[in-house]
């Protein structure tokens, strides 16, 4: 009896969570435009997709911004996590503070926040600020990926490469760099998933020249529901979700290694 | 090795430029009044704090408190027995349980309730299936009610997750040992499982709270200006009405009740937030 009712509290939370995105995915292919009227097969929103040069700038836009950013912000914040390791305790403190600011403050607080940065500075919104500001949230999220690990690490076996007469150059390549990169991948993968999904801080930094999918979704939206976006929600579903099993089954196949 | 903090100066610089001066930039023109673009003819002026004190824009900071408050509290209530059903489950399927509680946040959060706009709309999926079964419409978007529905579809699993990582982490020969001791479920449960899983609790509910009181996407696209939140006035300051000033007091006044917020959480329990918000 108990169990049954587990199964069925379950299955309804479940039900509450996909009815959403299913009925999204199936009306992507629906012929008629009204939303609650199945009128046959088609992939014409689809084929509309590909035809607009708006999502597919959004689209480029998102993907080279969260490229950029998640390699600077993964190389900055490892440098910056491997110095503030050896800063003073109260350095150290000062700064990891500063750091969880982004992390802790709301995103539109961030948002604006940046926003006023740049305007009050003269610089004119655009890909740069955009660029500037995913950086700027990233970094904080790499350095408390990479700084734990770092701790980790047994202080002796980089001092013991330098004894044995390595370059500081050398043993950071060879022995620092390896021994954290499982936090150096980390804060990669969140960067990177930040990144392409940042809605609000993008949305105040971006100014009117450049758009991103999240920028264009909203956008959208806001002048009502339409079937692109049913089949761009459903392509970009199947996308995450092929990258995340992928991501996710790598990790695993790794821990085994590591264990 | 002191020496080498050196390598984290160049860091501490950007930081300090664009993290604290921009903060700073805010309380600065949360205090002034006059031309943002001409800095001289900026004056100290208190103006955008009363502005916040006016009736119309307390009542929308008290709804966006109300709102998150009340849709924490609808997570919590469906999130809890969740995550202590999944912490249950045979170690077979708890995985494939947890993914499944996963995906859903993969999905961009605007297309999630993009989603929930099709749906509620008055002539929308659900509004044709309950015509269908002869119930009546629900006519709750765009409205209040549309923008907790959305508040919570977007921000349970944040609520699942913490709950569920430290409900499995609890010594199950502790909970033998209470039932062993003659304490039934019901006593198991008050004395033994819910106070190990206050952790659990309060980072569960900082996930949710701090998202959504100071959400404007929410509103925006579900409560289609009829519940506005904060968050939608300051969008409106900095973006449209271009009162940075009033803006900036806004922004001041969320932060600070979200550190008061925060810090009476924190009194609740000493145990560190991030290291859950990080792992999703």
């Amino acid at each position: 009896m108990v169990k049954a009712i587990k199964r069925v509290y379950m299955g309804l939370v479940f039900l509450f969570l996909y009815a959403p995105i299913i009925v999204l995915i199936v009306f992507s292919f629906n012929k008629s435009k009204s939303r609650g009227q199945w009128g046959g097969f088609t992939f014409d929103w689809y084929i509309d997709l590909f035809k607009d040069r708006q999502i597919r700038e959004a689209l480029y836009f998102t993907i080279l911004i969260a490229v950029i950013s998640t390699v600077i912000s993964t190389i900055v914040g490892t440098i910056a996590a491997l110095g503030i390791n050896n800063m003073s305790r109260l350095g150290r403190t000062i700064v990891l503070n500063i750091n969880n600011l982004p992390v802790l403050n709301p995103d539109i607080v961030t948002g604006v926040a940046l926003m006023t940065l740049f305007i009050s500075l003269r610089i004119e919104l655009g890909f740069i600020t955009m660029l500037i500001s995913h950086i700027v949230f990233s970094i904080p999220y790499v350095i408390l990926a990479v700084l734990p690990k770092i701790r980790q690490m047994n202080k002796h076996t980089a001092e013991a490469a330098l004894d044995l007469g390595a370059t500081p150059a050398y043993a950071m390549r060879k022995v620092i760099i390896p021994e954290i990169m499982p936090g150096i991948i980390s804060g990669a993968l969140i960067a990177f998933t930040l990144s392409i999904d940042d809605f609000v801080i993008s949305f105040f930094t971006a100014g009117t020249s450049v758009t991103n999918l999240s920028i264009l979704i909203y956008s959208m939206a806001k002048r009502g529901v339409k079937p692109t976006i049913n089949a761009l929600s459903t392509l970009m579903f199947v996308v995450v979700l092929v990258l995340m099993l992928i991501i996710n089954k790598k990790n695993d196949k790794g821990e085994d290694i590591i264990i | 090795m002191q020496r080498r903090g050196r390598i984290a100066y160049p860091y501490t610089v950007w930081m300090v430029i664009f993290i604290v001066v921009p903060l700073f930039l805010i309380l600065f023109y949360s205090f002034t009044e006059g031309d943002i673009h001409n800095i001289k003819d900026l004056r100290f002026s208190l103006n955008g704090y009363k502005k916040v004190l006016e009736p119309i824009y307390l009542k929308v900071i008290g709804d966006s408190f109300l709102l998150a408050g009340i849709s924490t509290l609808i997570c919590l209530i469906i999130g809890y027995p969740v995550a202590m059903i999944i912490a249950n489950t045979d170690a077979k399927y708890r995985n494939l349980l947890l993914t499944l509680f996963i995906v859903p946040i993969w999905m961009n959060f605007l297309l999630r309730t993009y989603a929930w706009m099709s749906l509620l709309s008055p002539n929308g999926f659900l509004n044709r299936v309950l015509m269908w079964l002869g119930l009546p419409k629900l006519e709750i978007m765009p409205g209040k009610g549309a923008v907790l529905l959305g508040m919570v579809y977007n921000f349970l699993p944040f609520m699942i997750l913490p709950i569920y990582t430290v409900l499995s982490k609890i010594d199950k020969s502790v909970i033998e040992a209470a039932h062993d001791l003659g304490g039934n479920n019901v006593v198991t449960f008050m004395r033994i499982i819910l106070p190990l899983s206050v952790p659990g609790i309060v980072s569960g509910i900082t996930m949710v709270f701090l998202p959504a009181v100071s959400t404007f996407v929410i509103s925006g696209l579900l409560g289609g200006g009829k519940a506005p939140l904060i968050g939608d006035l300051i969008e409106q300051q900095f973006l449209s009405s271009r009162n940075w000033h009033f803006g900036s007091a806004l922004s001041i006044i969320l932060m600070i009740m979200i550190l008061i917020s925060m810090a009476i959480m924190s009194r609740i329990d000493k145990s560190e937030p991030e290291e859950e918000r990080r792992k999703i």
